[in-house]
């Protein structure tokens, strides 16, 4: 679903990430690491299309990332669910709606949503905050906000970039199950996280593969951790 | 069959939840709705300006073109010759588009109010009048009072409202001057618009990231300032054209008295054109958000 072939990525000046590969095989679990500013980010966001590789390709879905139309990009957002690493919302709506504005904003947003928005509120513990807007809320509170909005559409790959980044290590744990669980029902989920108390949490609880950004390339991480 | 583009339908299209996507700002709002208003109140002023001058200029020109008369008093026995003589000067003049000798008949209705039915014309020394119709440039009349005094010793050129000649010409560009007020305040409108949405478009850009997060096209994103623009300026319009329409109704109807002053009033089908007002204020509106929010959505990853 997300191919990556001898990618390269620059801002402009010196090349951030050099030949990368990787294909992300439905059902599995990655984390990304590396130190802060090794390019996590950089890396997500070619994964999702925000940004278009300065070399090599990257297909989504099939696609070849370079060719696609701004309204294309838009439609295989869609199909990706990201919890962004500073994750914003629209300050002025209720949590509610902001969870459902992907299927707002793609025109499927009706009435018989609402079940389906319950119960993901509800899985990620926040039917009491329905209502709330979201400069209210507390850090966690936004994260698992932002995972719900994520998966709304029902998408098949989940990309979280550090999503326990300004959480107590309670929180954390407690997302990473969310998304332990997410895998365990088909989907497939990458981390990006700096943490390695969470990637060895994580191993306890499901089979997962680490790559590391280092050198400004993409490494397999062994057994070390 | 399409009677409205897809573009226009989208505007029209209520969607609560794409309206409420962004948030509401109250102060631009009313600005926005204002200055459309008071475009419209000047457009309807300028518009009832320019149509008056336009019929002032008509009117006026209408009675230019016949304007003048040759009178040649001559005794009886040369009054053919000249009368004939003074149809070929005339006849020769550029500027002069027709000539004709009144006939007996005309003259004695033309006497007939100040002496009676019963006057015989043909028994008294009755000047010969003759007819002038101009073009709408005129003729020289210097030049042709000089041939006529060499040519024609009995005739006496009359114009009696030659002095309005200059009125007619400054009516007429008053005209074009309104219209051409007319598009500049449309441009003005678009400016004061495209203005308002970068604000707008600014001051959301927040909102425009997440909604481009999340998967909206800019099509959509776009929908949503340029809807709400277009419909603020069409209300804005339609209150400042009600405004304006109701002042020019309460300007006093046309009288001979007051000639220019009191014939702003609307005539006719005139009176429909201000309801274009709104409509067009409307669509200006939607092609400046259109082309702000394009180009600000182009700009973002
Ligand atoms: N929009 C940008 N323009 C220029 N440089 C950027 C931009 N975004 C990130 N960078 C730089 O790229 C490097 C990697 O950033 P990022 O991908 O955010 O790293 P990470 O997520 O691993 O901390 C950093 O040095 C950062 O300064
Ligand atoms: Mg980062």
């Amino acid at each position: 679903m997300i191919e990556l072939e001898n990618v390269a990525y620059s801002y402009g000046g010196d090349a951030l990430l050099t030949d990368m590969s990787l294909q992300l095989a439905p059902g599995t679990f990655h984390f990304l690491t590396g130190p802060s500013g090794a390019g996590k980010t950089t890396f997500l966001k070619l994964c999702y299309g925000a940004l278009k590789p300065t070399g090599g390709q990257v297909r989504l879905f099939g696609r070849d990332v370079t060719g696609l139309s701004r309204d294309a990009v838009a439609y295989t957002r869609r199909r990706i669910g990201v919890v962004h690493q500073d994750c914003q919302f629209l300050d002025h709506l209720p949590l509610s709606e902001n969870v459902a504005l992907p299927l707002t904003v793609s025109g499927q947003g009706s009435p018989d949503q609402s079940d389906n928005l319950r119960e993901l509120m509800a899985w990620v513990g926040l039917v009491d905050k329905t209502d709330a807007l979201p400069p209210e809320l507390s850090g966690g509170e936004r994260q698992r906000a932002a995972l719900a909005r994520a998966l709304i559409l029902s998408p098949d790959v989940i990309l979280a970039d550090e999503p326990t980044g300004n959480v107590d290590w309670e929180m954390s744990q407690r997302l990473l199950r969310l998304l332990v669980e997410l895998n365990r029902m088909g989907k497939t989920v990458m981390i990006a996280t700096h943490d390695l108390m969470l990637i060895r949490a994580a191993k306890a609880q499901v089979q997962a593969r680490v790559l590391r950004i280092a050198n400004r390339s993409l490494q397999l991480a062994g057994a070390d951790l | 069959m399409r009677l409205i583009p897809d573009a226009i339908r989208a505007v029209l299209r209520r969607d609560a939840a794409a309206d409420r996507v962004v948030p509401p700002s109250g102060f631009t709002v009313r600005l926005t709705v204002f200055t459309s208003a008071a475009m419209a109140f000047l457009t309807i002023f300028v518009m009832a300006f320019s149509l008056a001058s336009g019929r002032l200029a008509q009117d006026w020109g209408e009675e230019l073109a016949r304007a003048s008369t040759l009178r040649i008093s001559t005794p009886a026995e040369q009054m053919a010759g000249q009368t004939a003589a003074a149809l070929r000067v005339l006849e020769q003049t550029p500027g002069v588009a027709r000539a004709r000798a009144l006939s007996e008949a005309e003259q004695q209705a033309l006497l007939e109010p100040w002496f009676g039915p019963d006057l015989p014309v043909d028994s008294l020394p009755v000047p010969q009048l003759i007819e002038i119709v101009e073009t709408d440039d005129g003729y020289d009349s210097e030049g042709l009072r000089l041939r006529l005094q060499a040519e024609v010793p009995g005739a006496v050129l009359d114009e009696h409202t030659r002095w309005r000649r200059p009125l007619v010409a400054a009516a007429s560009r008053l005209r074009l001057l309104g219209w051409a007020s007319i598009l500049l305040i449309a441009a003005a409108t678009g400016a004061m618009v495209t203005l308002a949405a970068n604000a707008a478009l600014a001051a959301n850009a927040q909102v425009i990231a997440v909604l481009r997060l999340v998967g909206a096209t800019d099509g959509y994103i776009a929908r949503a300032f340029v809807r709400r623009y277009t419909l603020r300026t069409f209300s804005g319009a339609a209150l400042g054209a009600a405004l304006g329409l109701a002042a020019i109704l309460l300007m006093p109807g046309d009288s001979e008295a007051g000639g220019f002053l009191t014939s702003l009033r609307l005539q006719g089908w005139h009176w429909l054109l201000p309801l274009t007002v709104p409509p067009l204020a409307a669509l200006v509106a939607f092609l400046a958000t259109q082309a702000a929010a394009r180009r600000v959505l182009g700009a973002l990853a």
